[in-house]
């Protein structure tokens, strides 16, 4: 073992705390579902390419050159960007206020 | 019928690592070196001043091994993010995707998003446990309920793997980029890189390394922006119209890759294309995605910024530029369709590519857009980006041997600061001339499958090891070795067996592994591994290590005892 970071009567204070049980499964619960959102999107993509490019292929409008799939990649890029500000934003603030109260009673 | 389709389209969309080793492929042979351009050696000479200076400066503020290998902690989430966008945003994607979309069309698009997303998922699963429980190399995560000695031993092996693998490539890579590009000879140009890595790593540690890292993804950022926008001037910024003009140049062009496209009857404003089998594609994908969560050098980055707050702006930041990055290569490939494919002194009529190959695109349209003056930008930018990413290879490297051998294996982790950084600034040495002589040996071998390699084995060993320990209490050493080794092991012995090497590279018949890329087959082995030789691992140190499994998730949870940012 490498390091030895808090003793055993902080561990203890901690894992009783509710406030970590709510940290613990509010982030793990937000993070698991904004991967398998992005998972989703990622191969649901994938699927209409295999299964359907014609598809992706159709034009956006009538009569126009740009298909639906230019729009739909951009918008798999931007969403992604967007899940992270989602993640950022929420950690950031609500996540990290959780965490500092955890830190303070367990002093 | 069905299944003809499925085949096809898996593979247009999974074929993620092609632009990878593309590159390395493609990059103009010596008959093609190109006279001296001076406008890109002067503006090359400008970025070297410039970086050494920030060398010198950094030199004098890297003091303790926390400056040295993560810049004293004190980088932040805005800077970050560009250096990690730069590391990612090398030569290769920037060239090689916008090849493919000059090429294929759509399909370049496809393999961007596939480089895409492994990005959240990497920030919701690991970003901030990293940064929470490790200090400079991802080993310390590993070992940090596990035992010291032969996980650090492992992890070191499966980093230097990575590294030089991943190194080779970029050094033969930049030898004929630069040979085309600045008309420099071949070796003079390999030592040149090797040299100016060394200075950057040795004397200025992280904190340079990250420095030249943001510079370039600044300069290339720009660039790249420069060339898309003049792009679609082309079209009075009217989208339809520049991609009824992509269309046209598809149609009237003189280019082998076109003309197969024309004659298919294929769109290339949609996705279809490349064949291949499913299984190879689905493989690609997970290289790609878990070989991202498992590179030495990016996740080192993780432990320059001062908490976990910062990482995870970090990558928000770089999803970011990723992003913006990968759609003006898409406006890029089809730019040169548009601006570059009619234009005669760009081709190569003989062998139906561009000048200097189709990797050409970009720098064809920015000669194309901006005249002399910005292709020496951008063949500088270009030569930047690959030094840029060399020499963060090259610190993680020196970091694997300094950090986890040396002080944590041997050592056991009582070792005097000053011996350790001298330990790191010989391994950046000795990683600096290997890497030289590998890549003037290697001169004239095809190197294309270097880069899979390097990400089959960070997805097979590396990151199985790094998310097992994060989240698994039954994790035990004896697992985690073992199933590291078999992931690094049959990812390598596949490797070997397959095509790329078994053929291409020996020359044999037929390869004797049927698929090209083995991260599915690797990936689980190595999970089934670790999980198997864990559970059934009895010891007293294995219940030990559970136990202890408690006290981390707290610390990765909560970030109480992390290591903060040095002040200075």
């Amino acid at each position: 073992m490498d390091q030895q970071v808090m003793d055993s009567g902080q561990i203890e204070r901690i894992r009783n705390n509710p406030k970590y049980q709510e940290l613990v499964s509010k982030r793990s619960r937000f993070a698991w579902i904004l991967s398998i959102i992005m998972l989703v999107m990622y191969y649901a993509f994938i699927l209409v390419i295999a299964f359907s490019p014609a598809s992706l292929g159709a034009p956006i409008a009538k009569g126009s050159v740009i298909t639906i799939g230019i729009p739909v990649g951009a918008l798999i890029i931007v969403g992604a960007f967007i899940l992270t500000g989602i993640y950022v934003r929420r950690a950031n603030g609500e996540f990290d206020e959780l965490t500092r109260q955890i830190k303070e009673e367990a002093k | 019928m069905k299944s003809a389709s499925l085949t096809t389209g898996l593979l247009g969309a999974f074929s993620l690592l092609a632009p990878l080793s593309v590159w390395a492929a493609d990059i103009p042979k010596a008959a093609e070196k190109q006279p001296m351009n001076m406008t890109a050696i002067v503006m090359f000479f400008i970025f070297v001043a410039v970086t050494l200076g920030i060398t010198y400066w950094a030199a004098s503020r890297t003091k303790s091994a926390k400056d040295f290998y993560a810049a004293g902690g004190g980088i932040t989430g805005m800077q970050n993010g560009l250096a990690i966008a730069g590391d990612y945003m090398s030569a290769a994607s920037f060239l090689g995707i916008s090849s493919m979309v000059f090429a294929k069309g759509y399909d370049g698009l496809i393999y961007s998003i596939g480089f895409l997303v492994g990005w959240p998922v990497i920030l919701f699963l690991m970003a901030e446990q990293l940064r929470n429980l490790g200090r400079y190399t991802f080993s310390d995560i590993a070992s940090f309920r596990l035992e010291r000695m032969p996980v650090r031993s492992f992890a070191a092996l499966g980093t230097l793997c990575t590294v030089i693998l991943y190194l080779i490539a970029q050094m033969v890579g930049a030898g004929q980029l630069i040979r085309t590009l600045f008309g420099l000879d071949y070796s003079l140009a390999v030592v040149m890189v090797g040299a100016l890595m060394i200075l950057y790593v040795a004397f200025g540690g992280m904190l340079a390394t990250t420095w030249v890292q943001i510079i370039k993804a600044v300069l290339l950022l720009s660039g790249a922006t420069f060339i898309a926008i003049a792009a679609l001037a082309a079209a009075n910024f009217d989208l339809e119209k520049f991609f009824t003009m992509a269309l046209e140049g598809v149609k009237s062009s003189a280019l082998a890759d076109h003309k197969k496209a024309v004659a298919d009857g294929r769109n290339v404003l949609a996705p279809g294309g490349l064949v291949n089998d499913p299984i190879s594609s689905i493989s690609l994908g997970l290289a790609l995605m878990f070989g991202t969560a498992g590179l030495p050098h990016i996740l080192m980055r993780f432990f320059t910024v001062s908490n976990a707050k910062e990482a995870r702006k970090s990558v928000f930041y770089a999803t970011g530029f990723i992003g913006y990055f990968y759609i003006l290569t898409f406006i890029i490939g089809f730019g040169a369709v548009v601006l570059v494919a009619p234009d005669n002194q760009y081709l190569d009529l003989v062998k139906g590519t561009l000048r200097g190959g189709n990797n050409m695109a970009a720098i064809h349209l920015a000669h194309a857009t901006g005249g002399d003056l910005f292709l020496g930008f951008i063949s500088a930018v270009a030569f930047a980006t690959i030094l840029a990413v060399v020499s963060g290879l090259t610190l993680a490297g020196a970091t694997a041997v300094s950090h986890d051998i040396y002080a944590n294996a041997i050592m056991k982790g009582k070792v005097d600061e000053r011996v350790e950084m001298r330990i790191s600034k010989g391994a950046a040495l000795v990683i600096g001339v290997i890497a030289i002589w590998l890549g003037i040996a290697f001169e004239k071998q095809n190197v294309a499958f270097m880069v899979g390699l390097a990400f089959a084995i960070a997805a097979s060993a590396n990151f199985p090891i790094l998310i097992l320990s994060i989240y698994w209490k039954g994790l035990t050493t004896r697992g985690a070795v073992i199933g590291g080794l078999m992931g690094l092991f049959s990812t390598i012995i596949m490797v070997v067996l397959s095509k790329t090497v078994w053929v291409d590279v020996f020359g044999h018949a037929a390869p004797l592994f049927p698929y090209k890329d083995p991260a599915i087959f690797s990936m689980t082995m190595a999970f089934v591994g670790t999980w198997f030789f864990s559970i059934t691992d009895g010891s007293e140190r294995a219940k030990r290590e559970k136990r202890a499994f408690e006290a981390q998730s707290i610390r990765c949870e909560t970030g109480i005892g992390a290591v903060g940012a040095s002040k200075h």
